[in-house]
């Protein structure tokens, strides 16, 4: 298919998505639809939001492909980016028909995930269990912070040299970062609840064990849940940069190697579809703490 | 209870602040008692030792009889002296329903299924059975204290513990509140542990009101509420209302202002 | 869970007698030398997959044998140096864009979308961008790492305004001060637990970054000699290189911690 044609149907997606928000606002504020987007699109909001993403987009095709400017010209342009991404024989092997492309996603993808996944599963009770014990902490904290200041990455020849094959390293570096990050931001989440909770649930007859599950985890729920969004940016970060040194396959590889093969275009791609799954990977920690803090949600309107 | 020269120091080698000193008081049965005194002067913290939540560093502290905590015993936090906190701790994540009935089902004093009926039949007869299903998050501090009061009676505590849970309130919502307290106290009979620093609340309200003099902290003025119950607004303005509140008001006003300096003093 | 304490001079240096003959100190040094005993026993061979790992004192041996070289220490310098200017630059650009995002409505519209869509995108994916834009080797790794620290710090800076009470402002106002007495006076210095916050958070970022850059396209630094002891096989530097790295960030997160704290003499950052 034509890119222009596949453009045109992306760009007529992204309106139907914004015409659908506009109709939901307009339910909120009783007002008619078209007079709701009327109202967003002549908004001074709206209209600078607008300039200000395609002023950066003009300022990135002029200075690199219209001016040439020094610095600029050896970068490649919007434009000549966005074609190749779309290209159903993209010059470089990668656009959205080609299967490498979704091959590097997917690696990226199940790398980070298994090290988001292992690293709450135990990063979590980590956190609650220093939180909860203050045995547990003495003995944990000076470990904890003799390990934590080594930047992840310093770990990647190290782990390598230890696990077996380059991928559980890649795994095990990210696995790192995202632990450090859930385990310490749950310890704060715990280290935040009101005192009052738990002499209110002493008094009610908790015990120990019980205080753990009844007010322990519930309260430090926010907290748990803002160290996840933090420890998925911190996983992505960590991953690319493992990629980078020490992989084959992946969103970072490719960023890597296309630079060392002078296919930059797809150096662009890949950036651009980094951030669009970090973006995505986060909302949708996002939206599961929304629903398991459901009681955070709903407030009394006018109390 | 019988509080027998309790004293409480903190950081007895460090700081040493002393927060209470030879206090001592008597609650019988069934009374309500109220304690007054300038803020920091230690009220709060005779309620933690009472309550279970400190220890003590002199004195004793009995319950019917029984020692409940003395120097070498730490009392323990327990149903029959359950605590009504100032700022409120209802679990924000559990639903009203599950609040209530949490004590019971927790202690194993009742099935799940037993407190829930129970939670509500209490819930129905203050007429807030319909919000059960609902998360404390949503309901105002007014309905929010009701809902604690009720979770912690349904434990049928001995001593109900209060650590001035109005104090946030506005005026209206306060006098509804102390309507809703005295008509449970007057139903339940339950003995009432009282702190505040509102002294018409402390009249209002109680049998009993002690004054406490700031740092270090001791009882220093007993007075008898003897208006009738159940008690009426209408007497808010009446003589001995007044007489009452002029007494307390002198007491406490003297311990204010030499809080007010000590404070000054620390700062400086 | 609260750990208050009034501390009179007086009673500084009992705290700290107290601390270190409390429980709390003996478990966490039986915690440290347990560890270091476990790693010695596990590298001399009772652990299997141990078995590529240098013991604790070899790798203190290699140690000092890099303590003796000048090079170690000139990589100390080179990579302090990268993180210095890329953390710098962060801040000087960072701070006042997360203001003026924070304070102005039609700045933060215009420049927000843009922002958001990058953040997401990692640093290191910048280093391809950045060598081919910057001309210098070195002027591409600042780069990176103070595109790491960049993000971090605006984000908290904007937090930080939009936290601030309404309250703080209307007093001034109501005080008759002027839209820039109101920035200058009461906006910034109510931001600047914030930023000292962002601050803290982008160091340790930065030295990630830079660790990482170093790795891939570097020439000098502790990244740089870790990398190089992995391909020469040299194990013992390996450790050696991840031990002062981890060093290196500590110092860092201190001084950043002390300015912090000289910042904000009225509040204790932690």
């Amino acid at each position: 298919m034509n890119p222009y044609i596949v453009l045109g149907l992306l760009l007529m997606a992204a309106l139907a998505v914004g015409a659908w928000q506009q109709k939901k606002k307009a339910l909120l504020y009783e007002i008619s639809w078209g007079h709701q987007i009327r109202k967003t699109l002549t908004s001074k909001s709206f209209l600078l939001q607008l300039g200000g993403f395609v002023a950066f987009i003009l300022t990135w095709e002029v200075t690199v492909k219209t001016l040439g400017l020094p610095w600029f010209n050896r970068l490649p342009g919007p434009w000549e980016c966005l074609l190749e991404w779309l290209s159903p024989d993209p010059a470089y092997g990668i656009s959205i028909y080609t299967e490498d492309y979704y091959t590097h996603i997917l690696y990226s993808t199940y790398r980070a995930t298994t090290a988001f996944v292992l690293a709450t599963l135990l990063g979590v009770p980590m956190g609650l269990l220093m939180g909860w014990s203050r045995k547990f902490y003495d003995y944990s904290y000076p470990l904890v912070e003799l390990i934590r200041p080594i930047p992840p990455l310093a770990w990647v020849p190290l782990a390598i040299l230890i696990l077996p094959g380059d991928e559980p390293a890649v795994i095990f570096v990210t696995f790192l970062v995202a632990f450090f990050v859930t385990a310490l931001n749950t310890l704060l989440g715990v280290e935040s609840i009101d005192e009052s909770y738990f002499r209110a649930a002493r008094c009610l007859g908790a015990d120990k064990r019980r205080l753990l599950f009844d007010v322990v985890l519930p309260g430090a729920m926010p907290f748990i849940f803002t160290g996840l969004q933090i420890s998925m940016g911190a996983a992505w970060f960590s991953l690319v940069a493992g990629e980078m040194i020490a992989a084959q396959y992946g969103l970072g590889f490719l960023i890597w190697d296309s630079y060392s093969l002078i296919q930059y275009p797809v150096i662009v791609i890949g950036m651009a579809t980094l951030g669009v799954i970090g973006w995505i990977s986060s909302a949708a920690v996002r939206s599961v703490g929304r629903k398991l803090m459901a009681w955070r949600e709903r407030e009394l309107f006018g109390a | 209870m019988s509080i027998r020269s309790v004293g409480k120091i903190y950081d007895p080698e460090g700081v040493h602040v002393v927060a209470l000193k030879d206090c001592s008081l008597e609650i019988a049965a069934g009374e309500f008692v109220a304690i007054v005194g300038p803020s920091g002067c230690g009220k709060s913290t005779l309620l933690n030792t009472i309550a279970g939540f400190d220890g003590l560093t002199s004195g004793e502290i009995l319950l019917d009889g029984e020692p409940l905590a003395t120097v070498d015993k730490d009392p323990s936090p327990g149903p029959d002296r359950v605590v009504v906190f100032q700022h409120g701790a209802l679990f924000p994540w559990k639903t009203v329903l599950e609040n209530v009935t949490y004590g019971p089902v927790v202690q194993g004093a009742m099935t799940e299924e037993e407190a829930n009926t129970r939670a509500r039949e209490m819930l129905s007869r203050v007429g807030l059975n319909d919000i059960e299903t609902a998360y404390p998050g949503q309901l105002s501090s007014g309905m929010q204290r009701r809902v604690e009061i009720i979770r912690a009676l349904i434990n049928n505590p001995k001593v109900l513990l209060l650590d001035e849970p109005f104090r946030a309130m506005d005026t209206v919502t306060k006098s509804a509140s102390h309507q809703y307290l005295l008509e449970l106290y007057d139903a339940t009979g339950k003995t009432i542990f009282f702190i505040t620093h509102d002294l018409e609340e402390a009249i209002f309200l109680a049998d009993k009101v002690l004054v406490m003099t700031t740092r270090p902290g001791y009882i220093k003025k007993t007075l008898q509420v003897n208006l009738p119950r159940p008690r009426q607004y209408s007497m808010l303005a009446s003589e001995e209302f007044l007489a009452m509140k002029a007494q307390l008001v002198e007491a406490v006003h003297e311990e204010a202002v030499k809080a007010f300096e000590a404070g000054e003093r620390e700062m400086a | 869970m609260a750990r208050a304490a009034t501390m009179t001079s007086a009673s500084f240096g009992y705290k700290t007698r107290k601390f270190f003959m409390s429980k709390h100190f003996t478990r966490g040094s039986l915690a440290v030398i347990g560890f270091f005993a476990l790693w010695q026993a596990g590298s001399m061979g009772l652990m299997p997959f141990m078995h590529a790992i240098p013991t604790p004192v070899t790798v203190a041996g290699a140690f000092w044998e890099f303590m003796c070289t000048g090079k170690y220490w000139q990589s100390w310098m080179d990579s302090t140096l990268r993180v210095g200017y890329g953390f710098v630059a962060a801040q000087i650009l960072g701070i006042p864009l997360g203001l003026g995002m924070g304070w102005n409505r039609n700045f933060k519209d215009f420049t927000y979308p843009l922002f958001e869509l990058m953040r997401p995108i990692p640093p290191l994916a910048w280093v391809p961008v950045s060598i081919l834009f910057w001309p210098t080797n070195e002027s591409s790794i600042a780069f990176i790492t103070f595109i790491g620290a960049f993000f971090t710090i605006v984000v908290n800076v904007l937090g930080g305004v939009s936290a601030i009470p309404r309250q703080l402002v209307d007093a001034a106002v109501s005080f008759g001060a002027s839209p820039r007495q109101v920035f200058w006076r009461i906006v910034l210095p109510a931001t600047i637990p914030s930023i000292v916050t962002g601050m803290m958070v982008g160091i340790g970022i930065t030295w990630n970054v830079v660790i990482a850059a170093e790795m891939i396209a570097g020439n000098t630094g502790l990244g740089r000699l870790t990398w190089e002891a992995y391909l020469a096989g040299y194990t013992p530097g390996i450790i050696v290189g991840m031990i002062s790295i981890g060093l290196a960030g500590y110092v860092s997160s201190m001084a950043v911690k002390m300015i912090g704290d000289w910042l904000m003499p009225w509040k204790k950052v932690f």
